[in-house]
């Protein structure tokens, strides 16, 4: 078992970010996969992450007015 | 002077047209990725399509200023986000009140806390779109910036260090406050709604 420190799930919630970006480097990874295997509470954390960004993503998506395009197609230099 | 000069010239003229084409059609495809990221950038529908007006004005203005082969996704949301600051935004929060943020898995602790379902992938619904996108606005612009560009422009680390001038350790843990502060505002927007 690797080594995680006095308190494993607080470490594991410092690598949560850089874990899910794909930040980490090969040995932090197992380090934090071999947690995440046996610890729930940690498990449960990353995985609502990964929800809220995609959430986040299509909540504050919003598609552009069709007008606007034709404005910026008028911007053209003309021929 | 050789007699075919006026035709190469001519020849030049009709390429460099066909090339200023071939940009402007190349630009105009990538507006609802820039309106998307405008929109997020500033706070109202108005700014943001001021924002993209300037932004391809300047654009087809300075075409000549883009080297071909390069990333023009960047070349383009740079003039976006160089816009954007000279646009005096930067007044609307000083810089010097650096917000605190919690640890990455205080939002969900809350929301735990809060009562209901734990279920890790139905809890997010308990935050409505409202509210998300306050919170996104709440977010100091230097966080803002590239949570916008990254999280919802979808460029890499090193585009968003590109566009903003800024190294890509900077733009790492800006991003990793930035989520962090957003998340804090969530929870405290959350936590308002149940009383």
């Amino acid at each position: 078992m690797v080594y995680m420190g006095p308190d494993p799930c607080a470490k594991c919630e410092e690598m949560l970010q850089p874990f899910l970006d794909r930040e980490l480097s090969e040995d932090e990874y197992a380090i934090a996969e071999a947690h995440l295997d046996e610890c729930g509470y940690c498990r449960k954390r990353y995985t609502f992450e990964e929800t809220l960004r995609r959430y986040v993503r299509q909540a504050v998506v919003e598609e552009m007015p069709p007008e606007l395009k034709q404005k910026l197609a008028a911007l053209r230099t003309p021929l | 002077m050789s007699e075919a000069q006026p035709e190469t010239d001519a020849r030049g003229i009709a390429e460099d047209a066909r090339a200023r084409v071939r940009f402007e059609e190349e630009v105009l495809g990538l507006s609802d990725q820039v309106y998307r990221v405008a929109r997020r950038l500033v706070s109202t529908r108005e700014e943001a399509e001021d924002l993209v007006q300037e932004t391809y004005a300047r654009a087809f203005r300075s075409w000549r200023s883009y080297t071909p082969g390069t990333n023009l996704r960047a070349w383009l949301f740079r003039i976006l986000t160089n816009l954007n600051i000279d646009r005096g935004r930067r007044e609307q929060r000083s810089p010097s009140t650096q917000p605190l943020e919690e640890g990455d898995y205080f939002l969900y602790n809350r929301l735990e806390a809060d009562g209901g379902s734990d279920d890790e992938a139905r809890i997010v619904e308990r935050l409505s779109q409202d509210e998300i996108v306050h919170a996104l606005a709440e977010v100091p612009h230097d966080f803002r910036d590239v949570i916008v560009l990254v999280d919802i422009g979808d460029f890499t680390y090193q585009d968003a260090a590109q566009i903003l001038d800024i190294p890509i350790g900077t733009v790492m843990s800006r991003l990793h406050r930035g989520r962090r502060i957003l998340k804090k505002e969530l929870a405290e927007a959350s936590v308002g709604d149940s009383g």
